[in-house]
């Protein structure tokens, strides 16, 4: 590295004083709250707590071997798995369509349309879940006023419990796929095209190009976007909180809902605690796993 | 050839509108007189143009207080961190010190931790300062962060050390290097940074539901969850308040869209 070769010492002191900032923040107020929090998640931390937290005492395991036995919990567990199982693959599938489309030679007025793809990715989520709520009303909204054309009867998206997961999936697709999108077009634009020349030589056509060059050559990236965007589904909540606030018979409740519930409206913080490190610990093993896939496959 | 573009064109055109559609529906409603939005077949324009739903937000319901509020914490949180970060980065890229580059690691891998590990904690902190419910309980968290920090070192690193030599030599102190040399040399990560922090800000829901308690402190998408449970029945007055909240991120967007673009090229190239 050039920095090497500096004539001038640094010092040590100057470094210090430009991280200690950022870092004390980052330390008081990110890294002693996730230790808090495991600490937390061994308590009863609860209501009587909250006023006096000498009242919280150590119960072991307690809360954790009580999430075996909850209910609920398998269901937010299972409705949280569902709803990244599904919508993650759909959202990869759409966001490299999208970009392959985009990629075409044949098209101009690019920037228009990566645009309008682009345009629900930054838009507030809470206004865009309440947008969709309507277009899923089961009498008024338009998305069942555009399936009569097709003689399909009036379905109440959100109010039955089969199609309520599935609505919210659909809009976070919708409101999440120009994101990946962006990142597939310069993992497109970045292999190189004597590969495709080289394919093209040989008689390739364009599906084994696409099979055998384009797929392998975008793997890295799409190893990095299922885990940026799994990292992101694991933690659904607005969505539900908005659209169907976990119903219809908690169909939709989600993980990070029922912390929320648990630890900000019932206040029963040690356990809320454990359901939040169950969900980091979920995600941590979601992103190993995707790392080894991506070690093997560099082989 | 031509049969391809032009199926190309109408597939890429449809596509869009499609993904625009809701957005249409949400300004067209949002302009309708009570009960316009709530009939069978929809209609897709107001037959009368109106601006009732807008003002009974700002008159009624002091949606303009929840707008300051939106405003005021973005901006906030977007030039402290924009500061602290800054500064952190610098010290990654060019300066040598003992730990560096573990401390930098530990850093980039405490990212996989979800911020609602440390929402409970962080409440029970702020509660015991008596900061809940004001602005400090936003500001708070969101003093530096460790994207921004990478963000800015790997742009850092690229400025060439011969400049940062020269500066030196001229006799510059180490905060007059960064404030006259660095941060200017670093305009574009810092306006795609700031346009990051104020996006995410202004859109965040889950740590304002918490962390604030009263309706004159809530953020907009807070206010706006809120009046949804009271007016479900009310898409005209929802739309209109979507759009106060949608409104500003879209116009900032769509004034540095290249930024945020160069921003998430940035942020996935890492490692």
């Amino acid at each position: 590295m050039a920095e090497r070769n500096l004539k001038y010492k640094w010092t040590s002191s100057a470094a210090y004083l430009f991280l200690s900032p950022a870092l004390s923040a980052i330390f008081i107020f990110f890294f002693i709250p996730v230790i808090a929090a495991f600490i937390m998640s061994f308590t009863d931390f609860d209501i009587y707590s909250l006023g006096n937290w000498s009242n919280a005492r150590f119960v072991g395991f307690d809360n954790y071997l009580r999430l075996f036995d909850d209910p609920l919990f398998w269901t937010a567990l299972k409705n949280t798995f569902y709803y990244v199982f599904a919508a993650t693959p759909i959202s990869i599938a759409v966001s490299l369509s999208a970009a392959l489309l985009l990629n075409s030679k044949l098209i101009k007025y690019k920037g228009i349309f990566r645009l309008s793809y682009f345009i629900p990715v930054i838009t507030t989520l809470v206004a865009v879940a309440i947008v969709w709520r309507f277009i899923y009303h089961p009498r008024f909204g338009i998305l069942n006023y555009l399936l009569s054309f097709f003689s399909i009867d009036p379905v109440d998206w959100l109010g039955d419990p089969n199609w309520a997961m599935p609505a919210i999936i659909l809009m976070s697709v919708w409101k999440n796929f120009g994101y990946n999108m962006i990142i597939f077009i310069a993992g497109l634009q970045n292999i190189p095209e004597h590969l495709y020349e080289a394919a093209r030589i040989e008689g390739a056509g364009k599906w084994q190009q696409f099979k055998n060059i384009t797929l392998p050559m975008l793997a890295p990236t799409t190893i990095f976007i299922s885990i940026i965007t799994m990292i992101g589904f694991f933690q659904l909540f607005a969505e539900p909180y908005i659209m169907t606030q976990g119903g219809p018979l908690n169909s939709t409740l989600s993980i990070v809902q029922y912390m929320y519930q648990e630890g900000f409206r019932w206040w029963n913080m040690g356990y809320s605690a454990s359901l939040a490190f169950v969900l980091f610990f979920i995600i941590f093993i979601g992103t190993i796993i995707q790392f080894k896939v991506q070690k093997t496959s560099d082989i | 050839m031509l049969i391809k573009k032009i199926l190309l064109y109408s597939f890429l055109l449809v596509t869009s509108l499609i993904t625009l559609a809701p957005f249409f529906w949400m300004v067209s409603a949002s302009f309708m007189h009570d009960g316009h939005a709530n009939v069978y077949p929809p209609i897709f324009f107001p037959d009368e143009f109106t601006l009732v739903q807008y003002k009974s937000l700002f008159s009624r319901l002091d949606v303009a207080r929840n707008f300051v509020n939106s405003l005021f914490l973005s901006v906030a949180v977007t030039l402290i961190s924009l500061f602290f970060n800054s500064m952190a980065g610098y010290a990654f890229a060019k300066f040598r010190f003992k730990g560096r580059k573990s401390l930098f690691n530990f850093l980039l891998s405490a990212m996989i931790i979800p911020a609602q590990v440390t929402m409970l904690p962080l409440f029970l902190m702020l509660k015991s300062l008596g900061l809940i419910n004001t602005y400090m309980a936003i500001i708070i968290p969101g003093l530096a962060n460790i994207f921004g920090i990478f963000l800015i070192r790997q742009y850092v690193i690229s400025i060439p050390n011969s400049l940062i030599e020269a500066a030196k030599i001229d006799g510059a102190t180490e905060f007059q290097l960064y404030r006259q040399v660095i941060l200017p040399l670093s305009l574009p990560i810092l306006v795609t940074l700031a346009l990051f922090t104020f996006m995410t800000t202004w859109n965040d829901f889950l740590w304002p539901l918490i962390a604030l308690t009263d309706n004159s402190m809530y953020t907009l998408p807070v206010a706006l969850a809120n009046l949804m449970l009271e007016h479900t029945k009310d898409p005209e007055l929802m739309m209109a308040g979507s759009v106060v909240t949608i409104l500003p991120v879209m116009i900032v967007f769509l004034a540095l869209q290249k930024y945020y673009v160069k921003g998430i090229m940035m942020g996935s190239v890492k490692e």
